[in-house]
């Protein structure tokens, strides 16, 4: 027996994580998968700073006193919370990780095109960082996320030149990543695989390109011209110098209400991959799916001035904006009809990504009829600014992009590490993740019809008992998030080896070991047939 | 992005994939420059259409000749590119070399002049901010359209420092030889963007020196 191992090494497998070792092989990597997972490393860190400071004003919120930070200090924490989670987790996270791991997968590319850039996109992301957490640790910064004027560019004395250069670098690597995309759907795919053989989770790629390269350019000039205002005492967006406040929340909310769907359509992708999978059926109507994502991006970038129905905007302006921003829920409503037709007398396996599916699809439903509700002028000005919006658009970007991003992880974890998580954890944290969330985010929707502004650190005795409801949802909700912290890390190296294709999904992913060996195929794969070809009960092996 | 002279990088099949991705890539990269600058030409023609005699009057204030004579300086920089492109195409090395130190050299003196420009306006008290002194009706509104020359026409001149920067390393990547009919990709995506760049001076100089002048 001995002498046999002698006689045959076995000699490991080499993939894209053992093809070299040490730290400049990390750090000057082009290797499409390996960016993916420095990115998962930075956002993950991101995640948790961002967290901290939503525990600490959960905590502040418990009683009706401002009793744990006084209201300056408060003022800095839901900046921090909003500006970290917005531009250095949700925006990056699932295109920066499963989207860079992914996309030349998905359609048999070795690589994305330009991988030198997509290194430069990381360190971009990592740069901006390092400013806004600078930032962070010399003071704080109290506009807001929304860092608007003149409060932003004239009045606020705290960090907000440092902040804003770190957003606005940030805003690079959101750029060259979806310009990445863009090209390397448009140039790269493998022999046979046309547009309309494309997965879902690549239209929702592109589309969410389309958005961030016309978008984000736009809120860089636009912050870079509050830095200058700020710096040279400029009147672009000062009125008692002549300048106009609301041209920068137009100009703004023209990039950051697209913004939104920039989270929202890479999950809605992922969903769309994890539903046809763990159901065994095809997609229902894959064109209306795939093109509901295009219409999505072209509608987002219409809707933006129903952030401004209170701002002095013309109210035939808003009266257009309401209509519009209905018109969104029309494609979004095609994406859900499709997802429940798809699962209907479908063999479905309750496995974690798909809990984190059907998740998705139920909170995203209440965030996006809320959204109607928000839409419309009336109840707008009724609700503007409390809670109720708080509470909607964490069901959109917690609820969906933040589910997608979670269920997507656990559905590639087996290729991107190789390993198998342990399910039976995994399904208790998705529940911890889904009652968690429901009891934190519900309550807020009350609050905010009864009358509860956003934004302050203290409020009337009445609406105590929702805000300890709210603040026990949120530490489950941290819990919820701690667990698969743990076990996918334990994973990476005691978890079971996953094979090729565990869940014995149909994708070009799939197709190859796992983890991937550097140049993702053997030989460039042909494609032959559809995507979802799950049809007929049996599997079958594309390529 | 490839490795030696005509290489094509390894995640490509072939030249032509490589060359379509870089040419897609490209023009993508020029939409982002067009958005990014179309928040400050928004801003502008808002401003302009709110205060429009202000702004005329402001505009009286810009050395049109200077700004002329600049225009000129830079449609001939385009002109030079192109050469060097078709240099590029034709294998002609020398040529190539020439055309991009000229680019380059058309390149320094449009920023010279704009540089004696910007000097200009802050003897006169026109930078605003820091010593805005302006006899006019409405100097407040005049300041406006000072701040949006300044950050136009600077983030215009930034993006030529960028340009004349690429052109210097695509010198330097001629001369030891790497370009050739078979293989000229990079000194034609530096030329797109210089055209680009060029397209949007074309658009600032009516902006701010010929509209509205009365003088």
């Amino acid at each position: 027996m001995k002498a046999e191992q002698l006689e045959f090494p076995i000699e490991p497998r080499k993939h894209y994580l053992n093809a070299n070792y040490g730290v400049r092989s990390w750090l000057f990597t082009v290797d499409h998968k390996r960016i993916a997972l420095l990115y998962l490393g930075t956002i993950t860190v991101m995640f948790f700073i961002g967290g901290i400071a939503a525990v600490l004003f959960r905590l502040e919120l418990a009683t009706p006193e401002g009793d744990v930070v006084i209201s300056e200090t408060y003022n800095k924490l839901f900046t921090l919370h909003g500006i970290i989670m917005v531009f250095f987790f949700l925006v990056p996270s699932i295109p920066a990780t499963l989207g860079n791991f992914l996309v030349p997968m998905m359609i048999g590319a070795r690589d994305l095109a330009f991988p030198r850039l997509n290194l430069a996109s990381w360190y971009c992301l990592v740069i901006g960082g390092l400013f806004t957490l600078g930032a962070i640790l010399a003071g704080g910064v109290d506009t807001g996320w929304t860092f608007y004027t003149p409060y932003s560019s004239v009045y606020s004395n705290t960090f907000v030149v440092v902040t804003i250069i770190g957003v606005f670098i940030a805003g690079f690597s959101s750029i060259l990543t979806g310009l990445n995309f863009i090209v390397t759907i448009h140039t790269m795919r493998a022999p046979g695989l046309t547009w309309f053989r494309l997965p879902l989770f690549i239209w929702a790629h592109y589309a969410t390109s389309l958005i961030i390269v016309l978008g984000t350019p736009v809120v860089a000039i636009t912050l870079g011209l509050v830095v200058l205002e700020r710096v040279f005492g400029l009147g672009i967006f000062n009125p008692s110098l002549g300048g106009d406040p609301v041209l920068f929340q137009h100009l703004f909310w023209f990039y950051s209400h697209p913004a939104v769907y920039i989270m929202i359509l890479p999950s809605m992708g992922v969903v769309s991959e994890v539903i046809t999978c763990f159901s065994r059926k095809r997609i229902f109507s894959y064109r209306f799916v795939a093109f509901a994502s295009i219409a999505i991006a072209v509608f987002g970038f219409l809707v933006w001035g129903h952030h401004m129905f209170v701002s002095s905007q013309s109210v035939y302006a808003s009266m257009i904006f309401s209509v519009l921003s209905m018109v969104v829920a029309i494609p979004s409503a095609v994406k859900v009809f499709n997802w429940t037709a798809t699962l209907y007398k479908g063999s479905i396996s309750y496995q974690t990504p798909l809990l984190y599916g059907l998740g998705f699809i139920g909170l995203f439903t209440i965030g996006g009829l809320t959204g109607i509700f928000v839409a419309s002028l009336g109840v707008n000005v009724h609700v503007h600014d409390t809670y109720f919006i708080v509470a909607h658009f964490h069901y959109i970007m917690v609820g969906g992009a933040l589910m997608g991003y979670l269920g997507g992880l656990h559905y590639w974890w087996p290729k991107i590490s190789g390993r198998l998580y342990p399910e039976g954890w995994a399904k208790f944290a998705a529940l911890v993740v889904f009652i968690g969330f429901n009891l934190t985010f519900f309550p807020q929707f009350i609050l905010g019809y009864l009358g509860m502004p956003r934004r302050y650190h203290v409020y009337p005795e009445e609406f105590q008992v929702l805000n300890v409801m709210s603040s026990a949802g949120a530490s489950i909700l941290g819990i919820g998030y701690i667990i698969p912290l743990i076990y996918l890390i334990w994973s990476m190296r005691y978890g079971k080896p996953a094979g090729s294709n565990p869940w014995g999904s149909t994708g070009l992913e799939w197709q190859t070991p796992s983890p991937p060996p550097t140049y993702n195929f053997e030989k460039t794969p042909i494609v032959t047939g559809e995507v979802y070809d799950y049809g007929k009960g049996k599997q079958v092996s594309r390529g | 992005m490839a490795e030696g002279p005509g290489a094509v990088a390894h995640q490509f099949d072939d030249f032509a994939q490589q060359h379509e991705a870089s040419t897609l890539g490209m023009w993508a990269f020029l939409i982002t420059e067009i958005m990014f600058f179309g928040g400050m030409f928004l801003g502008y023609v808002i401003y302009r259409a709110s205060y429009p005699e202000a702004f005329a009057d402001a505009s009286n204030h810009m050395d049109i000749i200077l700004g002329t004579i600049n225009t000129a300086v830079l449609i001939a920089s385009s002109l030079t590119v192109v050469l060097a492109v078709y240099a590029a195409h034709e294998s002609k090395q020398k040529a190539l070399l020439v055309f991009l130190a000229l680019t380059i050299l058309l390149g320094l003196v449009f920023l010279g002049i704009k540089f004696t420009e910007y000097a200009h306006k802050f003897e006169e008290h026109l930078f605003p901010g820091l010593n805005f002194q302006y006899q006019g009706e409405n100097p407040g509104h005049a300041a406006i359209f000072f701040s949006f020359y300044f950050a136009m026409t600077g983030i215009h001149a930034l993006h030529m420092v960028i340009g004349i920067g690429i052109f210097l390393v695509l010198m330097f990547s001629a001369w030891r030889g790497r370009y050739s009919k078979h293989y000229f990709t990079p000194v034609e995506m530096a030329g797109l963007y210089w055209h680009f760049v060029d397209i949007i001076w074309i658009f600032l100089f009516p902006l701010f020196y010929l509209l509205g002048r009365h003088s």
